[in-house]
């Protein structure tokens, strides 16, 4: 027989917390930082928050920042879809619903210390994996070399811009960029992402692999690293699909028999094999 | 437990007293089908029908559109709760089979308290099966009766009924059948055929290996033709989802008032069958093509949440009702089971 739950949480429920900076990155890439009217989020990176907004819904947004930002937290947010074009018009001082945080498939900030860790990013999936890139440059010390890949489409696309400058001016991290499609303007690597793996081989054995980038993106990346022989538990995908409730109930995230929202968004790829679905 | 006996024109008066006292849904006629409604009296209770056109599981405790919270669109959220007691009389045990699955679902791991609110509020009167209807199979997947998970389990004996009481709160209901004696050994024997009749009666498609065998069956089927072939006749029109008593997905959307000021937040039921479930911003569909949408269905059935659950009962019931739903035909889990169980042996 069912028992009652001395816990009466409603898990549909949204949080209000207060937009305190919004600024357009490029033409379709949105920065928010939020702070909680609340308890703050007690957040990992890889973790995922639902953003509500009154009268238009909610979408599954991952966090862009540190756990070690103490501001509140930080989100990009691209105008694709109904909730993400109203996000757009948000300002600083308005109110917004949270929900969150959620996901259990995070990165694996425990596991990395003392090893490299090679970031491979394709546009967008820069904002999820900087959670944890900024986590890493936080607690320098306790990581390997650490080495960034980012791809992008084009120049004009490109964003966080200070932070891709300060990067690649640090001696203690490989930061190496290539956009799709070059232009006058642009005096550095042309090619997609995987173009730029070749150039850190020597670094990926052994090393820490997270993923993230459009659904397409996974498989030549993939492909790519398949001739280095690499352990396949090194790899971390971090996977996009739809969801609604984001608390294992709707249905609309699963992967074969696995539920995004709970046991993602950060898959490894040896646990993919029984996922045929997921690439 | 308590196990009485009552004669049908005592349990009318019961069912009377009860639906003076509280809203009591139970199976009515509807044309020449059966559907569960909210009972005025109980002259239109039909214990006898054979399967409901929905199942009443997911009707009362996932119903087809349910508000979750309002909102102010420049304020706060409110949670909304339906806390309304009531009688669930006459579930058959494979939607009771089905029902109990759910709670488990809407229990574990994040507390769904809408869910979990009316369910707790509601009394469950679950009823053996009278008339089989065409499609059933409940037999094949282990829901053809009974053994936990209802509050009072009636069995039709002819002139009488056995009630059987399965929890505190089905003890509590008893006290209120005046005129319910106690059954005799010999009235248990009576039901013991009925139960055992039933495990042959409601079969009308067999399944070739035990359900618990499901699991390790699709576990080397994922490539099989049979997803092709069926899902090639497939409208995708989710009616499959819609009338099965274990499908649970929903969608969320939000509704505002006229005034643009106010609304609300809904969840409605949702289908995997449905092209565009899997569909995100942008315009990419994971499972885009029909076959996969297809699979999956019958994966959730036979493998996924079983799995999730740690159940030896599929989340197929046996109720029949896609057999009967799919336009096509292609819908019948035991024919493509079979079909695998054919191809593939048993091991």
């Amino acid at each position: 027989m069912i028992e009652q739950n001395t816990i009466q949480k409603d898990i549909y429920l949204p949080q209000l917390a207060t937009v305190k900076k919004a600024g357009l990155l490029n033409e379709t890439e949105l920065y928010l930082q939020i702070v909680m009217d609340g308890p703050q989020l007690d957040y990992v990176p890889g973790q995922f928050v639902e953003v509500s907004l009154a009268g238009i819904g909610e979408a599954p947004v991952t966090i862009a920042s540190s756990p070690t930002f103490e501001d509140g937290f930080e989100l990009v947010i691209r105008k694709v879809g109904n909730v993400t074009n109203a996000v757009h018009k948000l300002q600083a001082g308005n109110k917004i619903g949270i929900r969150g945080p959620f996901g259990k498939g995070v990165y694996p900030t425990e596991e990395s210390k003392g090893r490299n860790i090679v970031f491979i990013c394709g546009g967008i999936g820069l904002v999820p994996q900087r959670s944890f890139i900024n986590y890493v440059l936080d607690n320098r010390g306790d990581y390997g070399d650490v080495i960034i890949l980012l791809g992008t489409k084009c120049r004009s696309q490109r964003f966080f811009l200070d932070e891709l400058q300060s990067w690649s001016k640090r001696s203690d991290i490989q930061f190496i960029e290539t956009v799709d499609q070059g232009d006058d303007c642009w005096k550095g690597n042309v090619g997609v992402v995987t173009t730029l793996i070749p150039k850190v081989e020597a670094k990926l054995k052994s090393a820490v692999i997270p993923i993230c980038g459009p659904p397409i993106m996974y498989k030549f990346v993939l492909m790519s690293l398949q001739g280095y022989d690499l352990p396949h538990e090194n790899i971390f995908l971090n996977l996009e699909r739809k969801m609604k409730c984001g608390v294992g109930k709707c249905g609309h995230c699963q992967i074969n028999h696995s539920y995004v929202c709970m046991d993602g968004p950060v898959f490894r790829y040896s646990d993919l094999a029984i996922m045929p679905e997921a690439i | 437990m308590t196990v009485k006996k009552i004669n049908k024109d005592a349990f009318k008066q019961f069912v009377d007293g009860l639906i003076k006292q509280q809203k009591v849904m139970g199976p009515c006629a509807q044309g020449d089908r059966f559907e569960f409604e909210q009972l005025q009296s109980s002259g239109q209770l039909r214990l006898d029908y054979d399967v409901t056109l929905r199942p009443p599981n997911r009707k009362y405790f996932l119903p087809p559109v349910e508000t979750l919270l309002t909102y102010e669109v420049k304020g706060g959220y409110q949670s909304v709760y339906d806390d309304a007691e009531f009688i669930l009389l006459g579930i058959h045990p494979y939607d009771l089979a089905a029902l109990n699955q759910m709670d488990q679902i809407f229990s574990q791991d994040n507390y769904d308290s809408h869910y979990m609110k009316r369910r707790l509020n509601a009394t469950i009167i679950a009823c053996d099966v009278v008339m089989p209807s065409k499609d059933v199979f409940a037999a094949s997947m282990g829901t053809a009766t009974a053994k936990n998970g209802f509050d009072v389990l009636l069995t039709d004996i002819g002139d009488s009924y056995i009630m059987e009481t399965g929890s505190p709160k089905g003890e509590k209901l008893l006290e209120k059948a005046k005129g319910a004696v106690d059954a005799t050994a010999g009235d248990l024997e009576e039901r013991q055929k009925i139960w055992k009749a039933n495990q042959s009666r409601l079969n009308n498609h067999k399944l070739k290996c035990d359900c618990s065998y499901l699991p390790e069956l699709l576990e080397g089927a994922y490539t099989h033709p049979v997803w092709e072939e069926k899902a090639k006749t497939c409208f995708s029109c989710g009616s499959c989802n819609q009338v099965c008593p274990t499908c649970y997905c929903f969608n969320v959307q939000d509704d505002v008032n006229w005034d643009f000021a106010k609304g609300k937040r809904q969840r409605a039921w949702d289908g995997c069958l449905l092209d565009g479930f899997t569909k995100v911003a942008g315009e990419h569909e994971f499972r885009k093509k029909r076959e996969d949408r297809f699979r999956h269905r019958l994966y959730r059935k036979g493998k996924y949440v079983p799995e999730k659950l740690g159940s030896q009962t599929p989340a197929c019931v046996g109720c029949g009702r896609c057999v009967h739903a799919c336009l096509p035909d292609i819908a019948n889990p035991v024919n493509i089971y079979n079909r695998l169980v054919d191809d593939l042996g048993l091991k």
